[in-house]
């Protein structure tokens, strides 16, 4: 692409420009991407859940109801946006900014391809952990600023229990530092390449590939884990005194999270966009048919379709489990995820030094 | 099973993946949504909706003003007032219905001793003015005038009951 628009403006604009306005234009397709499925997960998950109640879910704007992801931005965008009279009025308004910001911010380094990666930086994984702590503030911030016990306690409770899950979340993925050996997150690809579907971290890491995506779950306070939230007990948590597009802009973290997490656990545990054939001996020759071949082969495809499997996952949860206690949440955070990460991390790191094949040979 | 067995077996998940694939199931299942407006459910010949006022098949209105209903309401949401007639019957002046403090429980229509207040199948009603939902005796009777063929067969075919 740089090539492309460099061929193009090189006799308008120095290079410099044109490297700037290719970063922009690539940062500007991976956000609206982004929003755009956003919009449509919001719709996938009224209609998941809806189906798992034995409903049919939204189906009256546009055919089959695909329009109403659109109907809900555009009343959100026409509605007023509240500020309570007693609520800090810089801090009220920063919040949701500094919720979606690292959410965003955070897709920076996620590769989709073997080249296509907007910032192929060699800390990747140290970016990762440090935007998805950030998140947190814009809940805070949203809880204390809105001057209200119910917001106060929702973001009391969020922040207690992102610190705790954010823990276990960061030894298993020490864990897949020490299986990959390396923090660029195209190399974590890389080292998983081989065997297909078996030569993923999933099944050597398998209890550190639970650990996280359960705690994946509980960092974007999703149901079982959404105390922060817990309509039945605070009326919406944190964000109790938001609404218009204040509230869109929670609601859009909230679910930009949900898919960062999806796209983190797949290209940490399942092979991000490597394909689950490439590297299995046996059909080898599938791989080489013209049209067939390139669906097969490993691409962006693969990572969609697993960060969508993923996501279906969030859904299903939210449709099957009932909210976890407050105490049994942190019990299971403190308790149990961070001993099975650090023991896991320990046999990680056995099985990397004897080299255990077909993974770590 | 013991303890140690117990907590092995909860590091499995087993118990979720069973709930998971319950839900899983379901998502599959027959859904049993109504589409409202273009599909309804079947309705009984007892439903309670719209109240409506009933007249003889002369065209003399039914109501004697005996004033049951009025007493048996539980939510106070009828009004009656009444005069005797010219020619020495006593009927209402006034018979109001306030809808919106009205909850449907039909003891009125139970208390009729002349079948003349009853509740209709109707209920797709609405008010877009202050007053629209508070029935006054005309509208009450324009309702039994309009439904009176439904509001006969439904009485004839639960007549045994009664």
């Amino acid at each position: 692409m740089h090539e492309l628009l460099n061929n193009l403006l090189q006799p308008y604009l120095p290079e410099a420009v044109i490297t700037v306005l290719t970063i922009v234009i690539k940062i500007a397709i991976t956000i609206v991407c982004l929003l755009l499925s956003v919009a449509y997960l919001t719709f996938a998950e009224r209609k998941v859940i809806g189906f798992m109640q034995v409903r049919i879910g939204p189906n009256r704007v546009g055919p089959g109801g695909w329009l109403q992801p659109i109907a809900d931005v555009f009343k959100l965008m026409t509605k007023e946006v509240l500020v309570p009279a007693n609520a800090n009025k810089v801090l009220f308004l920063i919040a949701p900014v500094v919720a979606l910001g690292p959410a965003l911010a955070a897709w920076a380094v996620i590769p989709f391809g073997a080249e296509t990666v907007l910032a192929n930086i060699n800390a990747g994984l140290l970016y990762i952990l440090a935007l998805t702590s950030l998140g947190v503030y814009g809940i805070i911030i949203a809880g204390w600023a809105s001057n209200s016990k119910y917001a106060f306690l929702g973001a009391m409770r969020s922040a207690a229990q992102i610190v705790a899950y954010e823990i276990a979340m960061g030894f298993a993925l020490v864990g897949v530092l020490i299986a990959a050996g390396s923090l660029n997150l195209n190399e974590i690809i890389g080292a998983q390449r081989g065997l297909g579907f078996f030569g993923w971290f999933w099944l050597p890491l398998l209890p550190l590939f639970v650990v996280y995506f359960i705690a994946g779950v509980a960092e974007t306070n999703r149901a079982p884990f959404d105390v922060s939230e817990g309509e039945s007990e605070i009326v919406a948590g944190f964000h109790v005194e938001y609404s218009g597009m204040a509230f869109a802009l929670f609601f859009l973290a909230e679910y930009a999270n949900m898919i960062m997490i999806a796209a983190l656990t797949s290209v940490m545990f399942m092979g991000g966009w490597l394909s689950p054939l490439e590297g299995l001996p046996f059909i080898s020759g599938l791989l080489s048919i013209p049209v067939l071949g390139t669906f097969l082969g490993s691409g962006i495809h693969w990572l969609i379709f697993k960060i969508a499997f993923f996501l279906l996952l969030f859904l299903w949860f939210r449709a099957t489990f009932p909210r976890y206690r407050y105490d049994q949440i942190m019990r299971l955070g403190w308790k149990i995820f961070i001993p099975i990460t650090l023991v896991w991390v320990v046999v990680a790191s056995v099985l990397v030094m004897i080299k255990l094949p077909p993974w770590f040979n | 099973m013991s303890a140690v067995a117990e907590y092995f077996k909860s590091l499995t998940l087993w118990e979720l993946l069973k709930g998971m694939r319950l839900t899983g199931r379901y998502l599959f299942d027959r859904k049993v949504t109504v589409q409202y407006p273009e599909e309804k459910t079947p309705q009984s010949a007892r439903f309670r909706g719209l109240h409506a006022l009933r007249r003889y098949p002369n065209g003399e209105e039914r109501c004697i003003a005996c004033k049951l209903c009025e007493a048996v309401c539980p939510a106070l949401a009828i009004t009656i007032d009444s005069e005797p007639r010219d020619d020495g019957t006593r009927r209402t002046t006034a018979y109001q219905i306030d809808l919106t403090k009205c909850i449907f429980c039909g003891f009125c229509e139970e208390s009729c001793p002349v079948d003349s207040i009853v509740e209709t199948r109707f209920f797709e009603y609405h008010g877009e003015n202050r007053g629209d939902l508070l029935m006054t005796k005309d509208k009450l009777l324009a309702h039994g005038d309009r439904m009176e063929a439904q509001i006969a067969a439904d009485r004839a075919a639960e007549a045994r009951y009664r």
